[in-house]
């Protein structure tokens, strides 16, 4: 299929039809990970590690397995001892040997609630006992919890094998530097050498969690014969499959994964932490096991992301032409190495033209959880940091903040510094769209502020696979390998249906499990809609070329003289012969006398998924008396490619905002002194409410990508990635302070203002 | 150590179930009635995932020991839609894509329930406060808040009607 140039030629795509899977959401229906029992089943629970940092001397689980109705118990000597090897199969870096590790202490614990062993019982009373029961010595050792603290020569070593990688020569002592990145793009010294302004800052920001409202759970079932099921949620469950099956020394064939509805992700759920333990659990009493984490698990051992420390130098001739770009990036990455500093140090400048950029950038291990994806990885932090700088040049040279962006921002055939030539992008039709915005020009009351910010993130394509299948009364269904975690069943289903030509009601979208659809890489890195909306879109032009061979063979013509328009095979020409046309549902109907069943599966790698930018425009108002800040109003311009379905489009850009201005307002891991979270719970722990947020205006911007079949672009990260920058840069305009350090909560601007 | 046998009525219908001491509701709505649309996300009372109508007020099932239902009138989303008739609120809900993920939206619905019940006509200033105690990380609060205006809007033509 051709790219669609003309908006005005799509029917389906760009309309706002109800979800095909909202009735099951709106009435409880819905089946997600906590909500299936099996026959039989146990309850599995997780015996976690009350020490940040201490070695395993013994593990005694007599007393436990000696309780009544406790099946089995697991430790680390359960699990085969994996090899360190690099994986990538869910988003972002990962080894196998440290996932193993991190879902079952081998040696160590690494941080506190690191697992150490699990049980398996028939009631979660009396695995909650067997937890209690269960003997472990620890031998404690001195913690870090800091990374630029773990970075010292005297700090307390996590790995006494990691050596830092990404330096020359090799260093000859290890330390808790897992890995350094270094790119630039020209001649960083002759930049700042020939800049008439500089600014600089140094920024930190604070370990955050995805926090999913849905805990992470799975039931697994492992036959006496070896095969398995494993039900749960995730982001992949061909990912749960890869990891698992290597994880425990299993043939993929044998494990089959069934994915149930996802509760939100957002990265977090791109890597396992129950399913090898339940799976070894049902595997060792026969019996299938329900694992539920709870809250505090959640936030005791899954995500975050990474806090980091950026520091940020940026020159620029008078007229606002950035002739260098400079960033240092320390992220922490927990207990093992796999931090997104990588990605965020390709991010940081990548929303500008800039001849002369160095970028430098440390993963480092602490006694912190294992960091995991959160929503464009990495690229916030860089963004929070390069944002601030960006403000205060344009207050430096008295230009106006979006004037400053579009006078260095980056446009088609951009080479950026981290590579790539940019292809087609809309960050300047971003720009303007924000500027012609009345949202910029509205006046401001006292102790309020503006602030602007923009965002970058790559989007990725991946291995997708779809399949369509005309039903023999003529309706369609579609199915993918992509778990649904905002709405993509329904953009798979008008895609489809578009290319059908049909009503997209009679196209009913369906998610499979890992045997049942070829194999599809996790929802992630703003992909599904991209990469499996394009083997959508091919499978069904597959079906529409078999529907014009039926009709063909049905009028006794050949192929070539069948045209498909509005759902119907109709005669290309007049010389094809005068034939009324035919409805998809009546070569539905004839199919078994016209060859068998209509049906396509398509499995590709898609290349070419469009960069994505956005810019958000936020007000604020700061009471100088407590220092609470008051989000006034929201507006966030993204470059979307081509909208499916309008209505989640700007619910991901919604979202994306809005968890930004938790980052940036109030959320944070809190460490005491003994390397303890203290604030692992809803309560403490303070995500964005109803009540703290105005409504959040989406503005966007249709740039198509040419590389897919109705010009898709990611949309689900971008908007994460300006939010901090353009809270920061209002509150600074509010306040007349640069905020530096995240969150910005009350007693942090009051100590500013205090000053 | 015995269970506790309790009775009571569950969208209009009797129900009973057996529980232990310690079962919070949550757990009896989930585990012995099978009434899953109530979903768990923090067992402390701070998401509001787990909200249900108890005799009229607006709780986190989470929050209540199943044995303090006896005798109670309990409303779960389970009992939010008439048969195959959607409530206003779920209906809008759906025309607002005001759910991405939907594992908060039974909570919200109830909650939304709750407020339209004591409140047939709130600004959106009071719908943003009575649903603070409802997290949702997926939507930023924008299309449900329009969805619940919405279908008080509605409940509130049709009751003129």
């Amino acid at each position: 299929m051709n790219f669609v140039v003309n908006k005005s030629d799509l029917k389906v795509v760009g309309s706002r039809p109800v979800r095909p899977d909202g009735v099951d959401k709106v009435t409880g229906r819905a089946q997600f990970g906590a909500d299936m029992a099996l026959p039989g089943m146990l309850i599995g629970r997780i015996k976690r590690s009350p020490h940040p940092h201490a070695r395993i001397v013994s593990i005694d689980t007599s007393k436990a397995l000696a309780l009544p109705g406790v099946k089995a118990v697991v430790t680390a000597a359960d699990f085969p001892d994996i090899a360190s090897e690099e994986a990538f199969v869910g988003e972002g870096p990962m080894n196998f040997r440290d996932l193993s590790r991190n879902c079952m202490a081998r040696d160590k614990v690494l941080y506190e609630g690191h697992a150490v062993a699990a049980v398996a019982a028939i009631s979660d009373a009396a695995a909650e006992a067997a937890l209690d029961a269960i003997a472990v010595e620890y031998e404690v050792l001195p913690h870090v919890i800091d990374a630029e603290a773990a970075m010292a020569a005297d700090a307390p070593l996590l790995h006494a094998d990691l050596f830092t990688a990404g330096m020359e020569p090799k260093p000859t002592a290890p330390s808790n530097v897992a890995k350094r990145v270094h790119f630039g793009l020209g001649d960083i010294a002759a930049g700042f050498a020939a800049a008439e302004v500089v600014v600089e800052g140094r920024y930190t920001t604070q370990a955050v969690h995805q926090a999913y409202i849905e805990p992470h759970a799975c039931i697994a079932s492992a036959n006496a014969d070896g095969q398995s099921v494993i039900y749960g949620s995730s982001q992949g469950h061909f990912m749960v499959r890869a990891y698992v099956a290597k994880l425990l020394g299993m043939d993929m064939s044998n494990i089959r994964v069934v994915p149930l509805e996802i509760g939100g992700g957002f990265g977090g759920k791109t890597v396992v932490y129950l399913e090898p333990l339940a799976l070894q659990l049902s595997r060792k009493t026969g019996r299938p096991v329900k694992m539920v984490m709870t809250r505090e698990e959640v936030f005791r051992a899954t995500g975050p992301t990474s806090g980091g420390t950026v520091e940020v130098k940026i020159g620029a001739k008078k007229d606002g032409t950035i002739t260098a770009a400079q960033a240092r990036l320390v992220f922490q990455a927990g207990a093992y190495g796999g931090s997104p500093v990588g990605a965020a140090a390709m991010c940081a400048f990548a929303c500008y033209d800039v001849a002369n950029v160095d970028v430098e950038g440390f993963d480092v291990v602490s006694n912190r959880p294992k960091v995991a994806a959160y929503r464009a990885p990495g690229a916030p932090i860089a963004a929070f940091a390069v944002e601030g700088a960006m403000d205060d040049l344009a207050r430096k040279l008295d230009m106006d903040p979006i004037a400053l962006r579009e006078k260095n921002g980056a446009k088609a055939g951009t080479k950026a510094a981290y590579g790539p030539t940019f292809p087609d992008i809309g960050f300047l039709q971003v720009l303007a769209a924000a500027k012609a915005h009345p949202h910029y020009s509205a006046p401001l009351g006292p102790n309020q502020g503006r602030g602007v910010a923009v965002g970058f993130w790559f989007n990725i394509g991946g291995e997708s696979s779809a399949s369509v299948f005309v039903n023999e009364d003529g309706t369609v269904n579609v199915v993918s390998g992509s778990p649904d975690i905002g709405g993509s069943r329904a953009s798979m289903a008008m895609m489809a249906a578009e290319v059908l030509g049909v009503p997209v009601e009679s196209v009913r979208p369906i998610v499979a499990d890992t045997a049942a659809i070829g194999f599809t890489g996790v929802t992630g890195g703003s992909r599904v809609t991209y990469a499996t909306g394009m083997a959508t879109v091919q499978a069904a032009e597959k079906v529409v070329e078999q529907l014009k061979q039926r009709a063909a063979l049905i009028w006794d013509i050949s192929p070539d003289a069948v045209d498909w328009k509005d759902g119907e095979a109709v005669p290309a020409g007049a010389n094809a012969g005068g034939f009324d046309p035919l409805p998809l549902a009546a070569i539905a109907l004839k199919a078994a006398k016209t060859g068998g069943p209509i049906t396509a599966e398509v499995s590709i790698n898609a290349q070419g998924a469009g960069p994505g930018f956005g810019a958000h425009i936020c007000d604020v108002e700061v009471d100088p008396e407590t220092g609470y800040t008051t989000i006034l109003r929201y507006t966030a311009v993204q470059d979307v490619g081509r909208a499916i379905h309008p209505s989640y489009v700007e619910g991901q850009i919604q979202g994306g905002a809005v968890q930004g201005i938790g980052w940036a307002l109030n959320e944070e891991y809190v460490y005491d002194g003994k390397g303890m979270l203290q604030n692992p719970g809803f309560l403490d722990y303070r995500v964005p409410v109803a009540s703290d947020l105005p409504m959040i205006e989406p503005v966007l911007v249709e740039v198509p990508n040419k590389r897919h079949p109705f010009g898709v672009r990611g949309v689900g990260e971008v908007p994460i990635v300006p939010p901090m920058g353009a809270v920061g840069n209002a509150i600074r305009a509010a306040i007349g302070q640069r905020m530096h350090d995240l969150p910005m909560s009350p007693p942090r601007i009051r100590a500013a203002l205090s000053k | 150590m015995s269970r506790h046998h309790v009775t009571a009525t569950v969208n209009g219908e009797p129900a009973e179930f057996l529980c232990d001491s310690q079962n919070s509701l949550l757990d009896a709505l989930r585990n012995e009635l099978r009434l899953t649309g109530t979903k768990e996300g923090c067992g402390s009372g701070d998401c509001g995932a787990c909200s249900v109508i108890v005799d009229g007020r607006l709780v986190c099932s989470c929050l209540m020991l199943a044995v303090e239902a006896e005798g109670k009138t309990i409303q779960t989303i389970e009992g939010l839609a008439d048969g195959d008739r959607l409530h206003p609120l779920q209906r809008k809900f759906l025309e607002h894509a005001a759910l991405q993920c939907g594992f908060c939206t039974p909570g919200f619905l109830v909650a939304a329930k709750a407020l339209l019940d004591h409140n047939p006509d709130p600004t959106e200033t009071e719908a943003r406060f009575w649903l603070a105690g409802n997290l949702c990380r997926c939507t930023g609060y924008d299309k449900i808040i329009r969805a619940v205006m919405d279908a008080a809007a509605e409940m509130r033509q049709e009751a003129a009607a």
